[in-house]
């Protein structure tokens, strides 16, 4: 059997792009480049989409990269059940692309924050949590300038009602609603997380944790199983 | 309205040229003349004045700086040296590792933010230009009295400048220094570092070789900022054209300096470079003249071609603009559309402006009419060289005389160590680092408040081999100890740095320095100047690390008040094995507390006089550098052995701050005893000196390496617990020791 393709894409302003990839290679799957500007996801498994400034984000984060042709090819595939998970940038870009609700806005700081961050595993029973136990502590970085999680009081409360609050933190970094660091959509294919899992999966470097590595084992037992 | 060609500067030799408001000197005028046997045009003089300016010419530092060269050890890890964008070193394994750190200090007090900034994107795209992938950032800071008000304007717009632009570059910050002092007050100092990566045989200089082969300009479009005195150029020769005041700070745009570090490096990849050159201070002039001047020695270039962001410039505004995100590059024709669908790939727009001839001169045309006709090396390379005079402070005497032994000598050492460790130059700095990403890339195994930054050594590039080496960087400098005695002072500089790298692991190979200086013009501060740069030239040699490249910056004075003299050297380093990196600190419990090097009592310039009496006077630490190369050698040997389990340097606060700051690493208690009087065994601020946790197990192994190469270790105490014991002396928890350190910054700045 092949390994499972897990596509990690780049817009011009990727930055964790080649960190995802890295983190998809350790848990033995192949990663998959994919380029913002094609029409093209090249049969992939699940796809990745990492932190960054993807155009600059001059604008609103995320907001351009909606319309790139790369999204074309995936907002209809995410709707149809392929695994995607966003982290950061990511998270921003399928927000402002509806496949998950609500929005990310200005750290209640006003500061860019980077810090080990720890938080709580709140629904294990997504494409990308099944790794981790109910309720299991964990610690991911945070670093973002933007990523006070806000959504309106009736969307807040279905996400809590139906469950699909995936992350919320422990000690609250930039003010969001709830303490919601992830979400998913109502299938549970698609996850967004303000936290980078990708930055916590060697001893070596990065955050002093390898808690990340559960998120890209979760996938890879998906794809295998499936 | 005419354009003032070389056609016109013949025909009206005498019309008057406004070269002082540029900044020119009559004979330094006068030069031009006779260098082209005419008046200059108004481009010409714009590219006179840049390129003869102090910070593009180093004319009052060149006469000193030399000694980097002559005085430079033997090293066969030095690839390239002083005069290219960077320097680059050997690192093994087919890595080569370029690094530099460079000053943006008026820019960052004019507007702190898109100072600091562009000061970030500079240095990084001269990390470029040498080929290599950037792959971190660090930045050496120094504020006026952190709660001075306008440090409250300036440091929070300093830190969010480079947050946002190293950030959105994808760059992680792995370290630096944050420095207060009332003397920074109008001129903060803001040095920011880059390193990067490339393979050895990968290098690219900054060089235009080849007849017919085409110079590219690329990147942003060039606007009216960062001008500065060129406006007085453009409406000088253009009566009725009144320029507003052109703004002279840069703006930086980080996605379009990220785009161009992804396009560079394929267009190294697609070998579709001969020379290249990025464009900073004094922009398409420095590009030109420069490329032109290394390479066959002739240009042409047709301004009209310039892509502009205003079309209203003129071509003396064009030359001088310091628009940023911009690079030249000599490329062959026949490599010109591979260059081209590179960019546009990037999004980078670029444009064919010229092309290399062998004629020797730099020809420039506008609504083709010649506006420039000169040799490129009289503007590059041959600019005045001024022996300016110096002589020793009228004051220094007094005081070196005025020595801290007058000073009352504290009784309660506890109340003592919470006061300095929670003074805002030893307080932790988490409200700034933690503003800066430091773990995009994958490759950060040591970041702030670690001794140095270390990274993993793991790019993806041709002909790459997987390697287990990393690199470790720092960067030091106490402008107090400087003040005391400049020689020694840069020295210290140099021996702090070297020994941050060496606690990590890392063998150091190599410096890079930015020395922040008042106006040359002042005999007293250029004899702080010619002392700095003679010590550490010295300490360079003896050290075995040699001058990579670094920066001048002068001129940080407010009316006749000098900073102090800073000189800010960086050190890099490498390490076989990163996963045997030594962390900073305290990582166990049941650990032996071991003291290596030799106290004695030394508080002149010391954090405790400042502190404590607001005092500066008497002589600075002495620098052991013999005592420094046996210590950095035990060091590194007890890494690769696996002796260490901890480590840290002692500086700033001397060992109760180390032994604090050590404890804080991971929330490790410790009990230790002193000998000597507690005061100074805890205060003293003597170099040369690392603080070590070492497994029982092998404290005997540990203790005979030291003897070996004579490094005094002295056993203190052991880890665990949950205070800070000095044994007879003083008990601090941990947790108040963290509330003391972290509690300062915030309640200062928010």
């Amino acid at each position: 059997m092949s390994a499972a393709r897990v596509g990690v894409v780049t817009f011009p302003g990727t930055l964790d792009d080649q960190d995802a990839a890295r983190a998809v290679h350790l848990v033995g799957a192949q990663a998959v480049p994919l380029w913002h500007a094609d029409h093209d996801l090249k049969g992939v498994d699940a796809v990745f989409l990492p932190g960054g400034f993807s155009y600059g984000d001059y604008l609103r984060c995320g907001a351009i990269s909606r319309f790139a042709p790369l999204m074309d090819e995936l907002i209809p595939a995410a709707r149809a059940g392929l695994p995607v998970l966003g982290t950061c940038n990511g998270f921003q870009i399928l927000c402002e692309a509806h496949l998950l609700p609500g929005a990310l806005t200005r750290n209640a700081s006003l500061h860019y924050v980077c810090r080990d961050q720890r938080v709580r595993v709140e629904q294990n029973d997504t494409a990308w949590t099944s790794a981790f136990g109910q309720g299991q502590e964990i610690v991911l970085p945070v670093k973002h300038g933007e990523g006070r999680y806000v959504a309106s009081a009736d969307t807040i409360a279905e996400l809590e009602a139906t469950g699909r609050v995936v992350v919320r933190y422990i000690g609250n970094p930039n003010g969001s609603m709830n303490d919601i660091a992830g979400i998913t959509n109502e299938a549970g294919n698609v996850v967004g997380l303000m936290p980078h899992p990708e930055h916590a999966v060697e001893e070596l470097v990065g955050a002093p944790s390898t808690d990340g590595l559960g998120f890209f084992t979760s996938i890879l037992k998906k794809l295998v199983n499936a | 309205m005419s354009t003032d060609s070389v056609k016109r500067a013949q025909s009206t030799p005498d019309e008057p040229m406004p070269f002082a408001e540029l900044g020119m000197k009559q004979d330094e005028y006068d030069r031009v003349k006779e260098i082209l046997g005419r008046r200059p045009t108004g481009s010409e003089l714009a590219i006179y004045s840049v390129m003869w300016s102090e910070h593009c010419s180093y004319k009052s530092s060149k006469v000193h700086l030399r000694q980097f060269a002559t005085k430079a050890p033997k090293s066969e890890a030095l690839l390239v040296g002083m005069g290219e964008n960077a320097g680059v070193v050997d690192i093994g394994d087919g890595w080569a590792a370029t690094f530099k750190i460079e000053s943006h200090n008026h820019p960052s007090y004019v507007e702190p933010h898109q100072g600091a900034a562009t000061g970030v994107g500079g240095i990084v795209r001269d990390i470029m230009s040498m080929g290599a992938r950037p792959i971190a950032v660090m930045d050496a800071l120094r504020f006026g009295a952190a709660d001075a008000p306008d440090t409250r304007r300036v440091l929070p717009g300093v830190v969010e400048g480079i947050s946002h632009y190293g950030n959105c570059l994808g760059l992680p910050n792995i370290g630096g220094e944050v420095v207060f002092d009332p003397c920074y007050i109008g001129n903060p100092l803001v040095n920011a570092l880059c390193v990067g990566l490339l393979r050895k045989d990968q290098i690219k200089l900054a060089t235009a070789p080849g007849p017919g082969n085409k110079v590219v300009l690329f990147g942003a479009s060039t606007g009216p900022d960062g001008i500065g005195g060129a406006s007085v150029l453009a409406s000088a020769t253009f009566e009725d054209e009144s320029h507003a005041k052109r703004p002279a700070v840069q703006v930086g745009d980080p996605f379009m300096e990220k785009l161009l570090i992804e396009c560079c490096l394929e267009l190294y990849a697609a070998d579709v470079v001969v020379g290249i050159q990025d464009l900073g201070a004094a922009g398409v002039s420095c590009a030109t003249t420069e490329l032109a001047a290394k390479g066959t020695g002739g240009m042409a270039v047709d301004l009209n071609l310039v892509p502009l962001r205003d079309p209203s410039l003129r071509p003396e505004e064009i030359l001088m603009s310091e628009s940023q995100e911009r690079m030249m590059a000599v490329v062959r024709p026949e490599d010109i559309p591979a260059f081209m669908a590179i960019c546009e790939k990037w999004d980078v727009p670029a444009t064919v402006i010229g092309e290399v001839t062998d004629t020797g001169r730099l020809v420039m045309t506008w609504d083709g009419e010649v506006i420039v006709d000169i040799p490129p090396g009289t503007a590059a390379d041959e600019g005045p060289v001024y022996e300016r005079p110096y002589q020793e402070p009228a004051g220094q005497a007094a005081l070196n005389a005025d020595t801290p032994d007058r000073l009352e000598r504290p009784a309660d050492l506890r109340a003592t160590l919470l006061r300095l460790l929670g003074s805002p130059n030893l307080a932790d700095k988490e409200w700034v680092t933690s503003q800066y990403d430091r773990y995009v890339r994958s490759n950060t195994v040591l970041a702030q408040p670690a001794d140095a930054g270390v990274l993993r050594v793991s790019e993806v590039m041709a002909g790459a081999e997987p390697t287990t080496r990393g690199i470790a960087l720092a960067t030091d400098g106490n402008g107090r100890y400087a003040k005391l005695d400049p020689y020694a002072g840069a020295q210290l500089a140099l021996a702090e740095a070297y020994r941050n790298v060496a606690v990590t692991g890392a063998k150091p190979l190599a410096v890079t320095n930015c020395l922040n200086f008042g106006s040359p013009e002042d005999p007293e501060v250029m004899w702080q100047f010619a002392e700095a740069v003679r010590g550490l030239a010295d300490a360079c040699r003896t050290l075995g690390v040699p001058v990579t490249g670094g920066n001048v910056s002068f001129y940080n004075q407010t009316g006749s008040a000098a900073i102090h003299p800073t000189p800010v050297v960086g050190v890099l380093g490498v390490i076989d094995d990163v996963a045997r990196r030594v962390p900073s600190g305290f990582t166990g419990e049941g650990l032996r507390v071991a003291l290596l090097g030799e106290t004695r009592e030394e508080f002149g310039g010391s954090e405790w006089a400042h502190v404590v009496h607001g005092h500066l006077g008497g002589l600075p630490p002495q620098a052991d550098l013999e005592a420094e190369q046996a210590l950095a050698t035990v060091l590194v040997e007890a890494a690769r052995g696996g002796l260490l389990e901890g480590s840290h340097d002692l500086s700033d606060g001397g060992l109760a701050i180390a032994l604090a700051e050590a404890c804080l690493a991971r929330g490790v208690g410790a009990t230790v005893t002193l000998n000597d009087d507690p005061f100074t065994g805890l205060f003293s601020e003597s170099a040369a000196r690392a603080l070590v946790a070492v497994r029982p197990e092998v404290f005997e192994e540990f203790a005979a390496l030291c003897a070996e190469h004579e490094v005094p270790c002295y056993g203190l105490g052991v880890t665990g617990g949950d205070a800070l014991v000095v044994e007879g002396v003083l008990e601090v928890p941990v947790s108040e020791l963290r509330e003391t350190h972290t509690g300062t910054l915030p309640a200062l700045f928010g």
